[in-house]
């Protein structure tokens, strides 16, 4: 039902297998406009994606929030379109679109029977540079987002842990600021907050357009270069800087509470590498680091140690990591204690695991299913068109080329059980670890406090 | 009470002219029936099964037994345990589910060509051989009692037990299928294995298969991994009785935000004029963004993130129901402007460019929907539950486009009661109170 989304903060471990997409064609325009199209020509759809490499994280100090609400102002028209037409002529079309934020990109895109494919680049096209917006449609869709966080973050004491775990983790770099923006910067958004940012990144020479479905690759780049090309690109964008984190020296603990708190919590993230052109194998060792402590319920180093057993700790472990980010990411786990066991328990025995894991090394039967559940994933995932696309913008818009994202299987495949150890000694440094607790009320004299 | 997510493309199955989908009938030599879509593109099969019933089949005194027998199914089976099981099923690269909803059971699997039949092998023993090994269901209990006291303290589980708690009082339907902290604490091995006995079983079972299988192949497949489960079950409960009057249910719940969640009785899928309902409430509350709530609450107001109804025809019951979040403040503001949209679609129906945009949209999204072989499984399963024929897919876009003005007006004062309409607003919503 809800629109304009910005994505979750955990996406899963398999987040990515294009690969194997059987015919992807690549061009660029002469304005710097980067286009990928995916065939798939087993129904007649066809979805456009039009992604901006600039997201939350690439915000003016003192103005978070602004990408994501611009997001939403892209809807609000054009000269030939009116506000909120642009929905009421895809739907017209019989057609779906949406948008969404995220701190790398920001993305806009319709899916429709193939052969409405032309109307839908005319469109997107129109509202790259003539977007139009009044101080009334900027005020009511303000109070759209300011609901919209009040919605998905203030109602709900994990999204809100979750935010200062974020700024926590970063100490300079502006992944540590939420992508709906902190409530009172997001309030205080204006028009011209929003046309500033617009003016200069949505661009020709900063967007990577997506096609993917029942198209041809030729046809898509003659409709690309009548309504994209005579675009004018942004003349002097630079490469994409943002401040850098310094040396992480001191490990950070955070303990919050809220009676809205049903299930308590432990949580650790560490600072990690994420995938980068040409060198992706510290992330793909991640991957399967992640995969082999917690991503099964059932079968992970993490849920056999601790939810298993005659006094099982947890009633739920995982670990994660997405290696798809401009900058750095992270490396996490995630623990639900049982009703008896406290926080700090739990904890610990999470330390004692993840110390034991170091000492045995890999599990060479397990490290062997996960690489067949890889590659299975890649013929899985071939029937997800959506995914593919996504997958291709996502790895563009964090640095990544065509090529690594096709090479990206096999990298996974290349892996070893040495390699995981060491990305599991590199990683697992409590320097850069935020620890977080979230519990009730009830619970704060639980334990000793982290 | 966790209802099938089949409301959005419960009726939008049929195909546009040019993508007429070659469904096929499959009858297996031991006389089960399923559906076929067949695309030997992808070496891979998504294989779909229902099983009419779900949690309302739970016992009055052991609510949530369904539920926890069916999570526990994966947990160990014939000579593995549960990691036995789970590492079987990985080396095979096979990925099943089993999901236990209001009205049914659903178990969907996916596996690779070259792995079918030992997939299929070790499917069929989770199927007929569950172990229920004591540490499993605590584990697995556990897991339950978590999900359950994070229902609790959560806006929108609180609203929707509330609500069907009012609505449907001691029927299944008034409560949650996952039970209560208490029912499930007492449920024992022996309550879990009868209730695998009597709702795992080829009584009321539809079956649908897409992508690398032949009817042959399918046909034989089916008679191995179901032709040993029991004929029969225990046996689906009765109509649920409505017994919510108009009004405003308050919840206290400490948030800047309020969660309403609303509506009142609805109509039958099989009704003659469920489609003229159904684009009715499309225009009215479709969660797309042209749709009039939406519209008046969200675009030219901004009192909501997001507002949608929906209809929702259960087995035993049937139901009208919406759903947004508002600031405390502003909560009592746009339950007006509800009621005031109900009012005026009661009086007026819908404009002839509503009706024409609407039925476009319809029908022209139909393709996007059978985007996949999971995807179109699932369709196809959901039509034979709800006793639609096999040429429904291409009869449908016409169904929608007989749909006129009057008709909708005519069901709209049928439909419609803005009097019955009950609010269940679980926040701290400022100058609203329970009522009656």
């Amino acid at each position: 039902m809800l629109r304009r989304l910005f994505t979750p903060l955990f996406l899963g471990v398999f987040a990515s297998s294009a690969a194997l997409a059987e015919k992807v064609t690549t061009f660029t325009l002469e304005n710097g406009l980067e286009a990928v199209v995916i065939e798939d020509h087993r129904a007649p759809v066809a979805m456009q994606m039009l992604w901006y490499r600039v997201g939350a994280a690439d915000e003016p100090a003192g103005k978070s929030g602004i990408a994501h609400f611009l997001e939403h102002l892209m809807f609000k028209g054009t000269e030939t379109v009116a506000p909120g037409e642009f929905s009421v002529v895809v739907e017209a079309q019989g057609g779906d679109d949406n948008a969404f934020t995220h701190q790398d990109y920001t993305a806009y895109f319709q899916r429709v029977a193939a052969d409405r494919l032309e109307l839908m680049m005319k469109m997107e096209a129109d509202r790259m540079r003539g977007l139009i917006l009044s101080e009334d449609n900027v005020e009511t869709e303000r109070a759209v987002i300011v609901e919209e966080r009040a919605q998905r973050s203030d109602s709900d004491p994990s999204s809100l842990f979750s935010e200062q775990r974020s700024a926590a983790q970063y100490l300079n770099h502006p992944y540590g600021i939420p992508i709906i923006g902190w409530k009172h910067e997001a309030e205080a958004l204006t028009r011209e907050d929003a046309l500033s940012f617009y003016r200069t990144f949505y661009a020709p020479n900063n967007a990577i357009l997506i096609v993917a479905g029942d198209v041809n690759p030729d046809a898509v780049k003659a409709l690309a270069e009548t309504y994209y090309g005579p675009i004018a690109p942004t003349p002097g964008l630079g490469p994409r800087l943002r401040p850098s984190e310094p040396p992480q020296l001191a490990e950070r603990r955070l303990t919050m509470t809220d009676p809205r708190v049903a299930q308590p919590y432990v949580v650790r993230t560490y600072l990690a590498p994420e995938r980068n052109a040409g060198d992706q194998k510290d992330a793909a060792a991640l991957v399967i680091l992640a995969e082999l402590l917690g991503g099964s319920s059932t079968t992970s180093v993490l849920a056999r140690a601790l939810q298993f057993g005659d006094a099982p700790k947890a009633v739920y472990t995982t670990a994660f990591y997405d290696g798809l980010s401009y900058d750095h990411t992270e490396f996490g786990f995630y623990a639900v204690p049982v009703p008896d066991v406290s926080l700090a328990d739990l904890e610990e025995a999470v330390d004692g695991v993840i110390a034991q894991f170091l000492k045995d090394g890999v599990d060479q039967e397990a490290f062997d299913r996960i690489k067949r559940q890889l590659r299975a994933d890649d013929i899985y995932a071939r029937d997800n068109l959506d995914r593919l696309a996504r997958d291709y913008g996502t790895a563009l818009t964090s640095g990544l080329t065509v090529t690594d994202v096709q090479a990206w299987p096999q990298v996974l495949q290349d892996v070893t059980p040495d390699a995981v150890m060491e990305a599991a000694r590199n990683v697992l440094n409590r320097k850069t670890a935020v620890t977080g607790w979230l519990m009730r009320e009830e619970d704060t004299t639980e334990g000793a406090k982290p | 009470m966790k209802m099938r997510l089949v409301f959005a493309a419960l009726i939008a199955f049929a195909l546009p002219a040019q993508a007429e989908l070659p469904i096929q009938s499959v009858t297996s030599p031991g006389g089960l029936t399923a559906w076929l879509v067949e695309d030997h593109e992808i070496p891979f099969t998504a294989l779909e099964i229902r099983m009419t019933g779900g949690t309302s089949l739970d016992p009055a005194d052991q609510r949530g037994v369904v539920n926890l027998m069916t999570a526990l199914i994966e947990e160990g089976a014939g000579d593995l345990d549960a990691q036995g099981f789970a590492n079987a099923r990985d080396d095979l690269a096979a990925q099943f589910s089993f999901g236990a909803n209001t009205d049914s059971i659903s178990i969907s699997a996916k596996f690779l060509t070259e792995n079918r039949d030992a997939a299929m092998d070790l499917l069929h023993l989770a199927m007929t051989e569950p172990r229920f090994d004591a540490d499993a269901v605590e584990r697995v209990r556990g897991q339950v009692l978590s999900n359950i006291r994070s229902n609790m303290k959560d806006p929108g589980s609180i609203a929707a037990q509330r609500f069907d708690r009012m609505a449907f009082g001691a029927h299944p339907y008034g409560g949650s299928g996952d039970g209560t902290e208490e029912s499930v604490a007492a449920l024992s091995r022996a309550d879990i294995q009868a209730a695998f006995q009597n709702t795992i079983t080829r009584e009321h079972l539809f079956i649908a298969a897409t992508g690398d299988i032949t009817a042959t192949e399918l046909g034989l497949l089916l008679d191995k991994l179901l032709g040993d489960l029991p004929a029969k079950g225990w046996p689906l409960p009765k109509r649920a009785e409505w017994g919510l009057k108009g009004g405003v249910t308050v919840v206290d719940f400490p948030s800047p935000q309020s969660l309403i969640y609303f509506g009142h009785q609805g109509i039958k899928r099989d009704d003659k004029d469920f489609f003229a309902a159904y684009v009715l409430n499309e225009i009215l509350g479709g969660g797309r963004f042209t749709a009039r709530l939406m519209t008046e609450v969200r675009d030219k107001r901004g009192l909501t993130y997001g507002i949608g109804t929906f209809l929702a025809p259960m087995d035993h019951a049937e139901m009208m129901l919406g759903q947004f979040s508002s600031a405390n403040g502003t909560t009592a503001e746009a339950i007006d402007l509800v009621k005031a949209e109900w009012a005026r679609m009661l009086k007026d129906g819908v404009t002839d460019e509503e009706l024409a945009a609407t039925k476009t949209y319809l029908t022209g999204s139909y393709p996007l929907r059978f985007d996949g072989n999971g995807p179109i499984a699932r369709i196809l399963v959901g039509m034979q539950s709800e006793g639609l024929p096999i040429d429904y897919a291409t009869r449908r876009n016409a169904l929608i486009e007989a749909v006129t003005r009057d008709e909708i007006l005519r069901v709209a004062k049928r439909l419609l009661k803005p009097e019955d309409l009950h609010f269940v607003v679980v926040g701290q919503p400022e100058g609203l109170g329970t009522t009656p």
